[in-house]
């Protein structure tokens, strides 16, 4: 399938610094959770798109996704992600992945930083230009996107290696701030938990956002009791889960790396 | 924060994206019936309508239901729900001693195969932040009080697992039809930031 990136697949590849190669942080501002400091949740009812640049990005970007063009999935997730954090707060959702998709295209060779450059220069002296073509009835590219949208693209693996933990053992995330993409949030970060399923083995994000190959791993349900996560500060009876795969995680008891 | 407009218009935000996709289409890498495809199929056809469904046959039908705890994607797939943002679906249920309410603090996970796109104040600094730590708060925000002791479990999905909440049944829905108990779904309901109309509401 496209979006993980058939061609980016291949034994894997082991962890190099990614920041040599990328201009990457993973402790940027995407990571929100536990922070204060935005006010209440703005909880109206919306359209899905508020303007037809919202709508046209949204889709532009899968379709560009599907043919593999940002490289795998996660290297898409990763590019909103360093889009700098003044920047990443003040933009628009669409916006971000609008900002990913010309960063992306340009750093892979789809695009010319100064074809575009100078498109959009055209464009400022005249919005009405370069309208989007019509369409020209089905075709090859709408039945792949239509068939993705129907089967999806599983990042599911075979597992290579039976899964070191099971449900109810106790487990202790890795304590650690890798230059690059990761799912374990700052704030569930050398934090106690256990193991409350388990899903097989899938795609490690941290390896396949850079082009470092697919590595899959064991991906578990971890809950952390409120209390472990925010002490004092937990609202009551409670829990967070997060999907966590293997290497983040210690069994408890181990020493903590 | 606000986000309704930034400092980037509209405006700016056109010419971009027009810049953009008109080289892209210009190299064949974009085509309309493509592009269109996406649009027609999550403004038109994939949206919380398919997860009012899911909750309601979950609610008539106790095997299902069973079906569906064990393991969502396939119980969801039986009413012809699935695929992209979807592939694997867990669904976590609601009793008088549990509330679930689900949210992506990294990026905007969500179930896209049975609540369609996420709306914005999911996407939001706003509720990514403050949900995992003052859940009771936030909800009660929304406008649903939770008792002391009720346990709230909150799923932060990271974009491999996709989370749906099967929100408990109203009080006096005994007598409504499958039909009539997805009426009373709401998107959040199936996301735990609210619970479902009550019965009284039902067409």
């Amino acid at each position: 399938m496209f979006a993980y990136g058939a061609a980016e697949r291949g034994p894997p590849r082991p962890i190099r610094d990614p920041a040599r190669r990328y201009d990457c942080a993973v402790n940027s501002v995407h990571d929100l959770g536990g922070m204060h400091g935005f006010g209440a949740v703005e909880h109206a009812e919306e359209p899905i798109f508020h303007a037809d640049w919202e709508r046209r990005a949204f889709a532009n970007h899968l379709v560009l996704a599907f043919q593999g063009l940002y490289g795998p999935l996660d290297a898409a997730r990763h590019a909103v992600e360093r889009m700098g954090n003044e920047r990443y707060l003040t933009s628009n959702y669409y916006e971000k992945w609008l900002d990913a998709a010309e960063r992306l295209l340009v750093e892979r060779g789809v695009l010319g930083a100064q074809e575009l450059a100078e498109r959009r220069a055209a464009l400022e002296r005249d919005a009405g230009r370069f309208a989007r073509p019509a369409s020209a009835g089905p075709d090859e590219l709408a039945e792949t996107v239509a068939a993705i949208i129907r089967g999806g693209d599983s990042p599911r693996r075979e597992a290579a290696a039976p899964p070191r933990f099971a449900v109810g053992d106790p487990v202790v995330t890795r304590r650690r701030s890798p230059r690059g993409h990761t799912r374990l949030p700052r704030y569930a970060r050398g934090a106690g938990g256990r193991i409350v399923g388990h899903h097989g083995a899938h795609v490690l994000p941290d390896t396949n956002a850079h082009g470092l190959g697919e590595c899959p791993e064991h991906l578990y349900t971890v809950r952390f009791e409120a209390a472990e996560l925010w002490g004092d500060a937990a609202d009551g009876p409670g829990a967070v889960h997060l999907d966590l795969w293997e290497s983040y995680l210690a069994a408890a008891g181990e020493e903590r790396r | 924060m606000s986000h309704d407009h930034d400092h980037h218009g509209d405006a700016e935000l056109e010419v971009r994206t027009r810049a953009l996709e008109s080289l892209l289409y210009e190299k064949g890498l974009l085509t309309a019936a493509a592009v269109d495809t996406l649009i027609s199929a999550y403004e038109e056809d994939i949206g919380p309508l398919n997860g009012a469904r899911v909750v309601a046959r979950a609610w008539v039908d106790p095997e299902y239901r069973r079906r569906l705890l064990d393991d969502g994607s396939a119980a969801i797939a039986e009413l012809g729900y699935g695929g992209l943002q979807g592939e694997h679906m867990v669904v976590v249920e609601n009793t008088p001693a549990v509330h679930n309410v689900v949210c992506c603090t990294l990026c905007s996970c969500y179930p896209w195969p049975v609540l369609g796109l996420p709306p914005r104040w999911y996407k939001d600094p706003a509720y990514r932040s403050r949900i995992v730590i003052e859940p009771r708060s936030v909800l009660a925000e929304f406008g649903l009080a939770l008792g002391e002791d009720v346990e709230v479990r909150v799923w932060d999905s990271s974009a491999e697992i996709r989370y749906l909440v099967l929100p408990e049944r109203p009080a006096g829905s005994e007598a409504l039809d499958e039909d009539a108990l997805a009426a009373l779904v709401t998107r959040d309901a199936m996301i735990g930031v609210s619970r479902p109309l009550a019965a009284a509401l039902a067409p």
